[in-house]
């Protein structure tokens, strides 16, 4: 039987400020590439890349609507995530800090996204093959 | 399992959160049972020879009343048995060699630094 590894992540960044934001992304992905299931904490400005209320704009610099210019959100990227997971059978488990969606009003998270506590980040940690912390800078 | 937490990004949204947030993980995790410890490292070195409580913010009529207290938590950390290490070449780089180390904080050299790696199983570098 295939041993399937556990893999933590702690993250920081909020949406739209920096790169590390992406690479992060990208790094999710080529875990559940390689058969990973993936843990995620997110911690301070990164409680809001699941996000449910954030929209899609459009972008007259660019002469496109909202529907063409199709702008990216952290919260589709995710879904995105949680189903390729899903069709992988692999598991995709994301918490937020509660106290930093709280202080910064973004509770309202997509489905399969839960508020926790540092708690949930030892426990994956704890559970987990290993653990990539990415701080803000 | 035991953790080194290297707290390395100074002064990082002190004034919003009213405390260091890895400081701030750390204590609370140790609550949920993590076995921690805590290397104060680049200009997080500042921490461990800090004398003096954040002055609180002050916009308009606003008054911040309860500012950062990292001296507070330090010493609450040191109490629950978290170790401290902050590393004599980052304090002398930045002319703090010759101030008061904060008691119960131990100074390492850098070359100590792989002993202290392989006290623990994992390095989380905040």
């Amino acid at each position: 039987m295939k041993d399937i590894k556990t893999l933590t992540f702690a993250f920081m960044d909020p949406p739209f400020e920096n790169e590390r934001t992406v690479t992060f992304f990208r790094i999710l992905d080529a875990a559940l590439d390689r058969g990973a299931h993936v843990r995620v904490f997110a911690y301070e400005g990164a409680a809001a890349l699941a996000f449910s209320q954030q929209q899609a704009h459009g972008n007259s610099i660019h002469g496109r609507d909202a529907k063409h210019e199709s702008h990216p959100l952290t919260k589709d990227w995710i879904a995105a995530l949680q189903e390729k997971a899903h069709e992988k059978s692999l598991q995709f488990d994301w918490v937020n800090c509660g106290l930093c969606a709280d202080e910064r009003g973004v509770n309202d998270s997509i489905k399969g996204c839960r508020r926790g506590s540092p708690a949930d980040l030892w426990r994956y940690a704890s559970e987990s093959f290993n653990t990539l912390i990415i701080g803000t800078r | 399992m035991k953790v080194l937490q290297v707290v390395e990004q100074a002064f990082r949204t002190l004034v919003e959160e009213q405390d260091d947030t890895i400081l701030w993980l750390t204590q609370s995790m140790h609550g949920a049972g993590a076995e921690l410890r805590v290397l104060l490292a680049g200009h997080c070195a500042y921490y461990a020879v800090q004398k003096q409580r954040q002055p609180g913010l002050s916009l308009g009529n606003w008054q911040q009343s309860e500012p950062a207290d990292l001296i507070r938590d330090l010493d609450s950390m040191l109490q629950k048995g978290i170790p401290i290490y902050v590393i004599k070449e980052e304090l002398e780089e930045r002319g703090l060699a010759d101030l008061a180390i904060h008691p119960g904080v131990s100074v390492i050299r850098r070359a100590d630094l792989i002993d202290l790696y392989e006290q623990v199983d994992q390095i989380w570098q905040w």
